[in-house]
């Protein structure tokens, strides 16, 4: 048998539901290896280990008595929490000095959920700060590594989400993502990583970056896995009045026996550009092939605006964020500047020090887009872009299934050798349309590029299609096999 | 040279509901700071907002009620500025596309009625308390995310008088559809002003001044009428109308400049992508429909018609919606409703106005009450001083039947003229010498015997029937 911190959460599931280990073993045996490998990897900000393993004990003391309910489908289980999620009592950071010693006073609404499914908050990950960045470099308390090779990144903003799972120093994490931010680190970190679909898991406690693209998601060793965790993070809130009142399907019953038969997949052109590593190309045409073989029709398809995805998403992101990060000002809470003498320093000085060069960055962005005599010419036009980018997607989602595509352009990059921040964004190429249209998508790994560094696959199925991307998801895992 | 002013208002109003426009926290007054508050009111780093309902639903109302086009789609902006007292560092409105739109009052003016268009109605969250002291400022958030709904008019007032009129008329329908309390002083209705002037006659409008700061109707005219005088002094002396928002002083009694265009905040409008526009079916908005009250005016006139009113007592019961609830629920089982609204304007309306111990009821068995008590009166059952006494514990209910306790406790009317008569001889027997001063041409003696009258009935003579025999038996005496 393989190590307890090894385990997905099926897995983790079966054990503790024949008690052949207990929950505080688990969370135990995860502390355990964070001290022993975190120290090079450098996933978890903070881990509360008292409290998981009260909160472990708890859910022994449910499993002894037999007295589990029906929600409690992950009773005992540990998850690691990115740290823009709220949890009562815990620190929020979004890896931002601004936010430094802030502590929660809730529980975001996927963490209430996770709660009621008897789930352990244990630990929280490190991350680009206020989730702006592809590399978890803009992180202001420390470098995450990627657990492949500890020269690299794991990719952003979820690093650290993705890092604990493909270092095996969680069961599975929370992850969000806004233009990328599961997937692009997912495929670095050989992760299964799911955007769902936006309004489909509830932002409520969610530290807003842009509130029209966020969205949670779950990063885990396995597409079933991912349908189990998504299972008690989706569906209808009445503190996020963007959740419609949708039905969640049962998704592991989704997945079960998934086959690509029959299945029509569409490879949108526009996907496969020069400037695509070479390796990452090789692996997404194996994954093809592997579809292909599988039984699936591969069809394609065009999304004719997605050079244009780039532009829109990096005016409409930040604008959004110029206004969302406005309230860390330093009045009610986190940082809050001792040189300041006037309301205007307070403000301006607070933030000065509070916020890196990225958050800033974008902020200016995105006050600038919005501002007084630009707003049609920016704002106003990405939005009318954006609108065709949506169409894009539904004209192809009336051809085919789900989509193909790779996930990043490449595997992943040195520590410190992306200094430029565009070409920085440009890592994001691939997942951002998805993010503009609100489908789901997911990245699925798919080989190692030189045969060291994971690579993933994304598929794209349409909104609230959850359970046709897990499907396809699952059926690809199956037929590409160990990797 | 004559000028004209150009006048236009913008009103908030804050909305009667029982919690906060964007989360669940209840609106109370007069509570410790900051203990009405929670992650989504204090700007909490993940907290959204969630509509509330019942603050569209007074929007509408009011936007009914004032004739606006109800947006069947409408969506909310954030409105970005920086200060403490707006714990997000936006206010969240609607900027392009508001709830109401168009619309007017009509109002009383020397030259007759004059509509007073209004441009739209919109809704947003009202902004925290700021407190100053000594050496620093605090921010209580109880009153920060209470629904605010602002109401802006063309500027189509041409002096302080209309404004105040266009003021009065909206809140009173407001406060008669039970929308707000419109009570200026405790803030939950606000008004700054746009005041231009040109020369009388132009079409092209002078340069526009924004006035805040005002706290009371009073203020606003005072606000108004300095700001007309100041802008026709610039002009005489050639001095420029900046276009600049200016503060009323209450103090100094003047305006003084907040800031010019120039420095003017660019707010940075852009949709509110947190919440999901608000879709209005027809059933919905005639749902609402329905729940509005009769207007003032309209109920005046009717009432005038179905009781025979004055249009006096007509106006001033219509004014007040619970009274007027009150005295048609009794109107309906009164004998007489001409002569229960004299009733009631003078004694049930003193009643109510007076401090009690018990809260006064207008609710309908209160009015059943009421209507019974004055219909033993009309009846001749009761006389006048009796209904007067009777009338604090019908209102109050401590007599639930009029009837029965007239009854049970012998307080029926003497109409009985032979023992009235044996009243006034036994009076005249005992006081000779006020005989003799009714003799002697003192007629306010009669007054005297009246009273005797009373006592020697117990209170139960009507002194409306006393009077006249008293003067009758005392001239035979003469």
């Amino acid at each position: 048998m393989s190590e307890l911190y090894e385990l997905g959460i099926k897995e983790a599931k079966a054990l503790l539901d024949k008690r052949e280990a207990s929950s505080e073993e688990l969370v135990r045996a995860l502390i355990a290896r964070k001290n022993a490998a975190d120290g090079e990897i450098g996933a978890y900000l903070t881990f509360d280990e008292e409290g998981a393993i009260n909160a472990a004990l708890e859910a022994d003391t449910i499993l002894a008595q037999e007295g589990r309910t029906a929600e409690q489908t992950l009773l005992g289980v540990p998850f690691g929490i990115k740290d823009l999620i709220n949890v009562a009592g815990q620190p929020c950071t979004c890896s931002s000095k601004i936010l430094e010693g802030y502590v929660s006073p809730y529980d975001a609404t996927v963490v209430k959920n996770l709660k009621a499914a008897g789930a352990v908050c244990a630990g929280r990950l490190n991350m680009d700060q206020f989730a702006m960045g592809s590399s978890t470099e803009t992180s202001a308390f420390k470098t995450t590594h990627n657990p492949y090779d500890l020269s690299r990144v794991p990719g952003g903003s979820s690093g650290g989400s993705a890092a604990a799972v493909g270092g095996n120093l969680a069961i599975a994490t929370l992850g969000t993502d806004t233009g990328g931010s599961i997937r692009q680190p997912a495929s670095f970190c050989n992760c299964v990583g799911v955007k769902p679909s936006y309004g489909r898991v509830s932002r409520f406690g969610v530290t807003a970056f842009a509130s029209s693209l966020d969205q949670v998601g779950p990063m885990t060793k396995s597409v079933e896995d991912a349908a189990l965790l998504l299972q008690v993070l989706a569906g209808h809130d009445e503190m996020d009045g963007t959740t419609p009142k949708i039905a969640v399907p049962d998704y592991s019953k989704a997945i079960e026996g998934a086959s690509l038969k029959g299945v029509r997949l569409g490879l949108p052109k526009e996907y496969f550009v020069d400037g695509l590593d070479g390796e990452v190309k090789r692996i997404t045409e194996a994954a093809i092939k592997t579809c292909t073989d599988a039984g699936a029709e591969i069809v394609e398809v065009s999304l004719p605006h997605t050079e244009y995805a780039m532009a829109v998403y990096y005016i409409v992101a930040p604008a959004e964020a110029s206004a969302n990060l406005a309230r860390f000002d330093g009045v009610r809470y986190g940082h809050r500047s001792t040189r300041s003498d006037s309301v205007f320093n307070l403000y301006t000085r607070s933030r000065a020090e509070g916020f890196g060069p990225e958050v800033k960055r974008r902020i200016i962005m995105g006050t600038y887009v919005l501002s007084s005599g630009y707003y049609d010419a920016y704002y106003g036009r990405a939005l009318k872009v954006r609108t065709l980018i949506k169409r894009d997607f539904d004209n192809a989602f009336g051809k085919v299934d789900a989509l193909i595509t790779p996930v990043a352009p490449t595997p992943a990059f040195k520590l410190g050798e992306v200094q430029d921040p565009v070409t920085m964004y440009l890592n994001d190429l691939f997942t951002i349309p998805a993010s503009l249209a609100g489908v789901c998508a997911a990245s699925i790994p798919a080989g190692f590029a030189g045969g060291k560094l994971p690579v993933g696959v994304q598929f794209i199925a349409p909104g609230f299609a959850e359970d046709t991307l897990l499907k396809v998801s699952k059926a690809y895992e199956d037929a590409r096999g160990v990797l | 040279m004559e000028f004209e002013n150009t006048i236009g208002l913008e009103t908030h109003v804050q909305l009667k509901t029982n919690t906060k426009m964007f989360c669940g926290c209840l609106l109370k007054t007069g509570c410790e700071p900051n203990t009405n508050v929670c992650p989504v009111c204090l700007g909490y780093p993940g907290a959204l907002p969630m509509m509330n309902k019942e603050a569209v639903k007074l929007t509408v109302m009011s936007g009914l009620m004032l004739g606006c086009e109800i947006n069947r789609h409408a969506t909310f902006d954030r409105k970005n500025y920086f200060y403490p007292d707006m714990a997000k560092d936006y206010q969240i409105s609607e900027n392009g596309q508001p709830l109401c739109i168009g619309g007017g009052v009509t109002i009383d003016t020397p030259a007759g009625k004059k509509f007073i268009r209004i441009n739209h109605i919109h809704l947003e969250e009202d902004a925290a308390k700021i407190n100053h002291y000594a050496a620093h400022s605090g921010v209580d958030f109880n009153r920060g995310g209470t629904p605010l709904m602002e109401i802006v008019s063309e500027p189509d007032m041409a002096s302080a008088d209309e404004a105040i009129a266009y003021l009065t008329a909206l809140k009173e329908m407001l406060v008669y559809a039970g929308v707000s309390d419109c009570n200026l002083e405790d803030g939950n209705m606000r008004s700054d002003v746009n005041i231009s002037i040109r020369p009388a006659g132009a079409t092209a409008l002078g340069t526009k001044v924004e006035i805040k700061n005002m706290n009371s109707f009073s203020g606003i005219h005072a606000a108004l009428e300095y700001e007309a005088k100041r802008q026709r002094y610039n002009v005489a002396h050639n001095i420029p109308i900046i276009q600049e928002t200016r503060r009323w002083d209450s103090d100094a009694l003047e305006t003084a400049s907040m800031r010019s265009k120039e420095n003017a905040h660019d707010y940075r409008y852009f949709p509110e992508p947190d919440l999901v526009p608000v879709e209005l079916s027809e059933e919905q908005i005639e749902e609402w429909k329905g729940l509005l009250p009769e207007l003032p005016e309209a109920r005046r006139n009717r009432m005038m018609a179905d009781y025979g009113l004055t249009e006096y007592d007509a106006e001033v019961l219509a004014q007040a919606r619970e009274r007027a609830d009150f005295f048609e629920a009794a109107a309906k089982t009164s004998k007489n409703a001409k002569l229960l609204c004299n009733f009631f304007m003078s004694d049930v309306m003193a009643w109510f106005n007076a401090e009690h111990e018990e809260e006064p009821q207008t609710d309908a068995e209160a009015a059943a009450r009421l209507s019974a008590l004055f219909n033993l009166s009309l009846d001749g059952k009761i006389n006048g001083p009796t209904l007067k006494e009777l009338l604090p514990e019908v209102l109050e209910g401590e007599i639930a039947d009029p009837a029965k306790t007239v009854e049970e406790h012998g307080l029926g009317a003497v109409n009985d003229t032979a023992q009235l008569e044996e009243f006034i001889r036994q009076a005249i027997a005992a006081n000779p010498k006020s005989v003799a001063d009714f003799k002697a041409g003192k007629k306010a003696a009669a007054g005297f015997f009246v009273g005797q009258v009373m006592k020697l009935s117990k209170g139960k003579a009507d002194p409306k029937v006393v009077a006249p025999m008293v003067n009758k038996i005392l001239s035979a005496l003469a």
